[in-house]
């Protein structure tokens, strides 16, 4: 044990000595953990988010009777548990508190079934208080901090109603609350009515659903996961792709660091062995010397991971919510799983990043660890490794692009592009060093091509992460503005109309309609109508449009056929948008059938178009013929085309008169604002990480640049005896480096449109179900390569200061025997 | 107490088998210094590091007191360097990021056999009193070298194995640093086995051996 801590000790003593390098493998390892943990975390909080929503509404996860309209009678619940039937029953509705809108949930606590989430314990946890008067409303903490009230205060809602008394339930998803059933009936003022019945376990027969019921509730069975898991899976899976990719360059710094540290150590591990230390105690050694800094590098990681996503989280709870409706509490609430599977990444990353270097000390003999050739020998030997594994990475790409049709295929086309590209690099950089070598007879420029050469395998990891960090940078930015720009476009297209009126209800919907119909300034008014249905198993909205030019002139159509307006104004034609077109693999002139409640409606595709976000099927038809198919749907939409000067004053009459807020009635200009900030805060997220990934092959540059630039003076020192200054020195150097690092980003580049088309044309189309056009922006790729050249001259700037500074003697030292 | 018998040594490559030991035999008794002369490519360091278990002969056999080092694994070769050989090279090897006084302690302590008193000793004899806190880079040649014989003698090695201690010291320094070992090498009692190409060091000690074609003669 002692021998083993003298070695350690040894071992540890080099990294004392280079404290430069010690820092380039800290700043790798705790950026690989603090990007990969960090954005863990915000998926983590979102999956809690999404439990304590689901356990909330007692709802997806368990079996329940729903009716055929929003409500049905108490007495279906009580016939269904005299039949036999584990019912418990559920009122849902919302109430308003201090202007806020909040989801009250009435339960039953006594028969709510136990394997419904963790509701049941919030209902027995203290039975005789939540029943008996005056009862309890469980609420989230969050929530209780929103409305700025107490535990045990008592709320009113803003129609005068009173609450009970609060009481905190930490497991409550936010923007819920909950009291007995009887309580919220008279709160929603839904006496006798219920909105679904939940199903227990069954204890004995019970009697057929259709002789108590009859037609008036439908079976709806349990899912594993909830909808809004499904909805978000895309979204979560895109920022874990984004951690992973940072945590790879994370590693490439780990790696570069590591392998130029064992280089450097070789000749004192000769040494070491020299003096007795056996092979085996050494690779212990080394291997408890690297989980030592795994593990310390790792808990900063952790910390400066949790850092990122308490700054990143607002964002992604803003974007969950703009885009799915999920909230997301603001306080990031870490489990211990998250700390040890963050502790388990960094050491399992460094070994992976050291693995090779490794492998070298443990294979490599006694005498031949310290030769230079040696070292060369299995340099060459790996870069044909590279080579092939890059052929490898291309053909399973291709393999995945052809037979994969899901979205991790899609990411893994991706990875394999980008893997394969990264190991192609030395071999491309080394190809282009031996044709300028080539191309020059001049002594200077065939030094410069050479020493260039013999400087790659030092480079390479370091530009392989630069390569990697523009090509996605140049990627992720081509898809997020070419969305932008499309989805500017499309939004022109889809709200056309300039003010959009949601009544209440029909009878205030025609008071309304009356009045307009009064104003000159209003030049039409567009009915619209939803409906909600099912086609081959897949939620569908059905979307009623009014015939006129607004729609006609601007809807965002991908594709259509001759007189498509016509064929819909018939009612035998339908609009289709893109992602039920791809789901249900439709073409115009197809037929497609819609249920309605009055039997199945048989129409023609007569056009597709863009519905960018989407998470449903979208079927627009002609209003006249959707309110003949759906009488019951209310007639409470409709959009408006007003003279432009005149439409703030109508919106303040309109609000005035008939008391509509911002949900019942609202401007196109407004729409758009919202869409585009919560399109805004949803590329936010991934624009910061994009830039953390740009940052962290900045450093990985850096580091090796620095870290090289030790060995860096054998090379150097011959040439300023020979008559070059170290001014010059410093030039070539500048003009080596840059000239590697302007390639690498030429490089990125086509790289970077490969990616984005990847993402646009494979992984959103299978994300989504929507395709974007691709659009290059020229700007931005000239503005990345810029900014490359700029990281290289930054991470240029320390090694040449200190080449310029360096003492005489310190070059003179290389040419000395006594060393 | 070193007994080198019939070794041979071949070395391949692709292209080319070059045999460097072809049958060498030699002994060292305890307390005795010996030279290993011979041309550039003869074999000495070769011969060196066989006995020292840094490499594996082909054939042959050497017999270090009662323990037959051709037929360690390569932890008992480890084992044996640390308690029972000290090394010197032509580059000193010392560990760049360990102070003087590190270097100097650090085969006796993974040895496990530290003597503070002998360590003083070593230390005052070698002149390094002022130097104990300086790293590697910081010294000149003799005087690494000096550190590279006090470690080696700090765990009172039977046998000291030398190759081209003095080949990167200038005359006088060689001389200098050479008074200093044989004196060491008197206290301590063990053997010598140094390789030189100087035929004037070579005579300083108590015998001379030739290595020429990979045969001792």
């Amino acid at each position: 044990m002692k021998r083993a801590l003298w070695v350690l000790a040894v071992l540890l003593s080099h990294w004392r000595k280079h404290p430069m390098q010690l820092a380039t493998l800290a700043i790798g390892l705790i950026s690989a953990t603090a990007l990969w943990s960090g954005v863990q975390a915000l998926n983590e909080q979102a999956r809690n988010s999404y439990d304590r929503a689901a356990a909330a509404f007692g709802g997806a996860r368990v079996a329940m009777l729903v009716g055929r309209d929003s409500t049905f009678p108490q007495q279906l619940f009580v016939d269904l548990r005299r039949a036999g039937w584990p019912v418990s029953p559920v009122l849902e509705g919302r109430v308003r508190i201090h202007g806020k809108s909040l989801r009250l949930l009435g339960i039953e606590p006594v028969t709510f079934p136990a394997q419904a989430g963790s509701t049941p314990t919030i209902g027995r946890a203290d039975l005789k208080s939540f029943l008996a008067p005056p009862g309890e409303t469980l609420i989230a903490p969050e929530t209780l901090t929103e409305l700025t009230a107490a535990a045990g205060a008592i709320l009113r809602t803003d129609d005068g109603s009173v609450l009970p008394p609060l009481k905190v339930q930490a497991q409550l998803a936010p923007g819920i609350l909950i009291v007995d059933i009887g309580r919220a009936q008279s709160l929603l003022r839904q006496p006798d009515r219920l909105s679904r019945l939940l199903i227990g376990k069954a204890r004995g027969p019970q009697a057929p659903l259709q002789a108590i019921a009859g037609g008036s509730l439908r079976y709806v069975a349990p899912d594993t996961e909830t909808d809004l898991e499904r909805l978000t899976d895309s979204f979560h899976l895109n920022l874990s792709a984004f951690g992973l990719l940072s945590f790879l360059v994370g590693l490439f710094i780990v790696n570069s660091a590591i392998g130029l540290a064992f280089e450097q150590r070789m000749p004192m591990l000769r040494t070491l062995r020299a003096c007795g230390v056996s092979s085996r105690m050494l690779n212990a050694v080394l291997l408890t010397e690297l989980s030592a800094l795994a593990l310390v590098a790792g808990l900063i990681g952790l910390i400066c991971g949790y850092l990122i996503a308490a700054a990143l989280l607002p964002n992604v709870a803003a974007s969950l919510q703009g885009l799915y409706g999920a909230q997301i509490p603001g306080q990031l609430i870490l489990k211990p799983e998250w700390w040890a599977a963050g502790f388990a990444m960094s050491i399992a990353g460094t070994f992976a990043a050291a693995a090779m270097s490794l492998l070298r000390v443990i294979r490599l003999p006694v005498l031949a660890m310290a030769q230079p050739q040696a070292w060369r020998q299995a340099q060459r030997r790996w870069l044909r490794w590279q080579g092939l594994c890059a052929i490898a990475m291309f053909a399973a790409a291709a393999i995945l692009l052809a037979a994969g049709n899901s979205l991790i295929s899609g990411f893994a086309v991706l990875a394999a592009i980008l893997l394969g590209a990264a190991l192609t690099l030395p071999v491309l950089l080394g190809f282009v060093l031996q044709v300028g070598a080539r191309s020059t007879q001049r002594p200077l420029m065939m030094w410069f091509w050479a020493d260039s050469r013999q400087q790659l395998p030092g480079l390479s990891l370091a530009l392989m992460a630069l390569l990697l960090a523009l090509a996605v940078n140049v990627g992720v930015g081509t898809m997020v503005e070419s969305f932008s720009r499309t989805f500017a476009t499309w939004l022109d297209g889809r709200l056309a109309a300039d003010v959009y009126v949601n009544a209440r209800d029909d009878a205030q919907a025609r008071d309304i309609e009356a009045s307009l119909r009064k104003r000159p300034e209003v030049t039409a008014i567009l009915p619209s109508g939803r409906a909600e249905t099912e086609i081959g198993g897949w939620p569908v909205e059905v979307l009623g449009l009014a015939d006129h030019a607004t729609y006609r002139e601007h809807w965002p159509l991908l594709e259509s056929e001759a007189n498509a307006w016509d064929k819909v104004k018939s009612g035998d034609a339908a609009l289709v948008s893109e992602q039920l077109a791809r789901k249900l693999q439709l073409k115009l002139g197809d037929r497609l059938t819609i249920g309605t409640p009055g039997g199945n409606w048989p129409m023609d595709v007569a056009a597709i178009y863009a519905d960018y976000g989407n998470p449903k099927g979208q079927v627009a038809v002609n209003i006249d013929a959707f309110r003949r198919r759906f009488p019951n749907e209310p007639k409470t939409r409709f959009g408006l085309r007003v003279a432009p000067d005149k439409i703030a004053s109508l919106i303040d009459d309109l609000r005035q008169r008939f008391h509509l807020d911002d949900h019942h009635l609202s401007d196109q200009s407004a729409l758009k604002a919202e869409s585009m900030r919560i399109f805004n805060r949803t590329f936010a997220v991934t624009a910061a990480l994009n830039t953390f990934t740009l940052g962290v092959a900045g450093i990985a540059l850096l580091t090796s640049l620095l870290t090289l630039s030790n060995s860096r003076l054998p090379h150097l020192a011959p040439l300023w005896a020979l008559g070059l200054t170290r001014k010059q020195l410093a030039g070539i150097e500048l003009l080596k480096t840059m000239a590697i690092a302007f390639i690498t980003a030429l490089l990125a580049l086509p790289l970077g449109l490969l990616v984005a088309w990847c993402l646009i044309a494979v992984v959103n189309v299978r994300a989504f179900g929507w395709r974007l056009p691709f659009h290059v922006f020229p700007l931005h790729l000239v503005e990345l390569l810029g900014v490359a050249m700029l990281a290289a001259l930054l991470a240029m700037l320390a090694p040449l200061v200190r080449l310029l500074r360096m003492p005489p003697a310190a070059l003179i030292k290389v040419f000395a025997n006594e060393r | 107490m070193l007994n080198v018998q019939n070794l041979t040594k071949t070395y391949r490559s692709a292209q080319e088998r070059i045999t460097v030991l072809r049958g060498a035999s030699l002994r060292v008794e305890a307390g005795e210094s010996v030279a290993l002369t011979g041309e550039s490519g003869s074999g000495k360091s070769t011969l060196l590091h066989l006995i020292a278990g840094l490499d594996q002969a082909d054939s042959g056999s050497i017999r270090l007191d009662n323990t037959e080092v051709t037929g360690l694994a390569d932890q008992d070769r480890a084992a044996l360097r640390r308690d029972r050989l000290g090394l010197v090279f032509q580059q000193f090897n010392l560990i760049p990021s360990l102070t003087v006084a590190d270097n100097l302690t650090f085969q006796s302590g993974i040895a496990g056999r530290h003597d503070h008193r002998w360590q003083g000793e070593l230390v005052e004899r070698l002149g390094l009193g002022d130097l104990l806190k300086r790293y590697p880079e910081q010294l000149s040649g003799g005087q690494q070298q000096r550190v590279a014989i006090g470690r080696a003698l700090a765990v009172r090695p039977p046998l000291l194995l030398a190759d081209e201690p003095t080949g990167n010291l200038d005359e006088a320094t060689a001389d200098e640093v050479m008074d200093l070992a044989r004196d060491l090498i008197k206290r301590t009692g063990c053997g010598f086995l140094m390789v030189t190409h100087s035929i004037r060091l070579a005579a300083t000690l108590d015998r001379r051996v030739h290595l020429s074609a990979g045969l001792i003669s």
